[in-house]
């Protein structure tokens, strides 16, 4: 699973911020969306690439995957209805 | 600040909530190191009266210590402390099995002491994966043994979450294939029952109110273990006052563990509930039964470990955390990642003999404020 086929509605540049700020970041971008727009966080915080998919299960978003970037890591999240 | 003093003011008074990394001397075992300070203090190879005596001395402490891990006296190794018990073991098992081959196999929630003695000794290893709860599958486990695995490590339950592991099967699986199985008893000696069939087991005084500068591994008679040590020597000379202590703190802890354990036992569960009830966005990990009585592990949400660690230390808590932003590596811990569970805003509670409910209540009590406004201060207030 990476996501890659998930072409992004918006991307976070996380690049530099340690955890928990990607999720924090990721989280409001997530509040005021509408149903199945697709998140993209570039982290390079190793943390993230738990913390994304853990934060996925607890709110109820999907999870898309990750793909590795020349810098960091891209994470995909498809917003779940509110 | 000593933790736990009677008659400090309360606002000054520190509970611990920290016993996994080590708790206050029991005073038993307190009262044991300072006698034999006085007369344990002599070299108990040496053939005069002092020396005969602390010969005598770390004999019956030898017995006490060895029968507390299920061994026989010769079967126990005495080292400096529980790291270095954990990895005599491997690297003994790896040196004694070099013929059979080199591979290691372990869990993936291993304490760092066990995982470093690997990947400086072994020649490959397998890391088996856990479930969320933090469990190996003993099935898996016995699929990762080859037949040049030297060793198997396992550990009796994680520092981190508290989740008991699978040893009994384990160790059948082990044995079936002639694989000595290392079980690491640091956290589980003294409070709950390990299961039998290890052909080596390690454990750490500081954890059962011993001093931390011992450490205890049994290596099952038939087991083929060389000593890491340079020379040959089974162990080094011993800290003898301390390892009285030691063989007194076990008997004390092992005597107390059932009602110590039942009575851990009903705090930890409180605190599962009300984190789960009264902290927002919350999760509570490890196994919610098969655990250790005393460790409870929780991760909040968009909250900054160290921060929360700071603010809670203010307030006359002393508590941990598997964040990385709170430990002296960049990388979060290998125990949380394996498990898949949020890594920051962690917070383990290990409970001890001088844990009090309405110390824990008040620590309850002022968590959810606590969290509210770590989560406002970084911008994370309303998601």
């Amino acid at each position: 699973m990476t996501g890659a086929e998930h072409v992004p509605d918006q991307v976070l540049d996380c690049l530099g911020r340690p955890c928990p700020v990607p999720v924090i970041e990721l989280a409001r971008a997530l509040r005021d969306a509408p149903t199945g727009w697709v998140v993209e966080v570039l982290s390079d915080d190793p943390a993230a690439r738990v913390d994304v998919p853990a934060f996925c299960r607890m709110r109820g978003h999907d999870y898309l995957g990750e793909s590795d970037r020349p810098v960091g890591t891209a994470l995909r999240v498809r917003a779940a209805a509110p | 600040m000593p933790p736990d003093v009677p008659g400090q003011a309360p606002a000054t008074r520190t509970v611990l909530l920290d016993a996994a990394a080590g708790v206050p001397m029991h005073p038993a075992a307190r009262e044991a190191l300072l006698a034999a300070q006085n007369d344990g203090w002599a070299d108990p190879a040496k053939l005069y009266g002092a020396g005969r005596r602390a010969r005598q001395l770390l004999d019956g402490a030898r017995e006490v210590l060895a029968s507390g891990l299920g061994a026989r006296p010769d079967e126990l190794v005495l080292t400096a402390g529980g790291c270095a018990a954990a990895r005599a073991a491997v690297l003994g098992a790896l040196a004694g099995r070099r013929r059979v081959g080199g591979h290691a196999v372990h869990s993936a929630v291993e304490h760092s002491c066990v995982l470093h003695a690997v990947a400086a000794a072994a020649l490959g290893a397998t890391s088996v994966p856990v479930d969320r709860s933090g469990r190996v599958d003993p099935a898996v486990f016995a699929a990762a043994l080859r037949p040049d695995t030297a060793v198997a490590s396992l550990t009796a339950a994680s520092h981190e979450v508290g989740t008991l592991q699978p040893v009994a099967e384990v160790a059948l699986a082990c044995a079936d294939v002639g694989v000595p199985l290392h079980v690491d008893g640091a956290q589980a000696l003294g409070r709950t029952p390990i299961a039998a069939g290890w052909s080596l087991l390690s454990a750490d005084a500081r954890t059962w109110g011993g001093p931390s500068s011992v450490g205890l591994l049994a290596v099952r008679t038939g087991t083929r273990w060389r000593s890491p040590l340079p020379g040959g020597a089974r162990e080094d000379l011993v800290d003898l006052p301390a390892v009285l202590a030691a063989a007194v703190g076990l008997q004390v802890a092992q005597a107390e563990a059932a009602a110590e354990a039942a009575r851990l036992r009903a705090l930890v569960d409180l605190v599962r509930t009300r984190v789960a009830a009264e902290v927002p966005d919350v999760e509570v990990v490890g196994d919610p039964q098969r655990r250790l009585p005393h460790v409870v592990t929780f991760s909040c949400l968009y909250v900054d470990g160290e921060a929360l660690l700071s603010a809670l230390d203010r307030l006359g808590f002393a508590v941990s955390s598997g964040s990385s932003c709170t430990a002296s590596t960049l990388e979060p811990s290998h125990v949380l990642v394996a498990m898949g569970v949020l890594t920051h805003g962690n917070i383990r509670l290990s409970l001890h003999r001088g844990t009090r409910r309405e110390d824990l209540e008040r620590f309850l009590d002022v968590l959810p404020g606590v969290v509210a406004d770590v989560r406002r201060l970084g911008g994370a207030a309303g998601l």
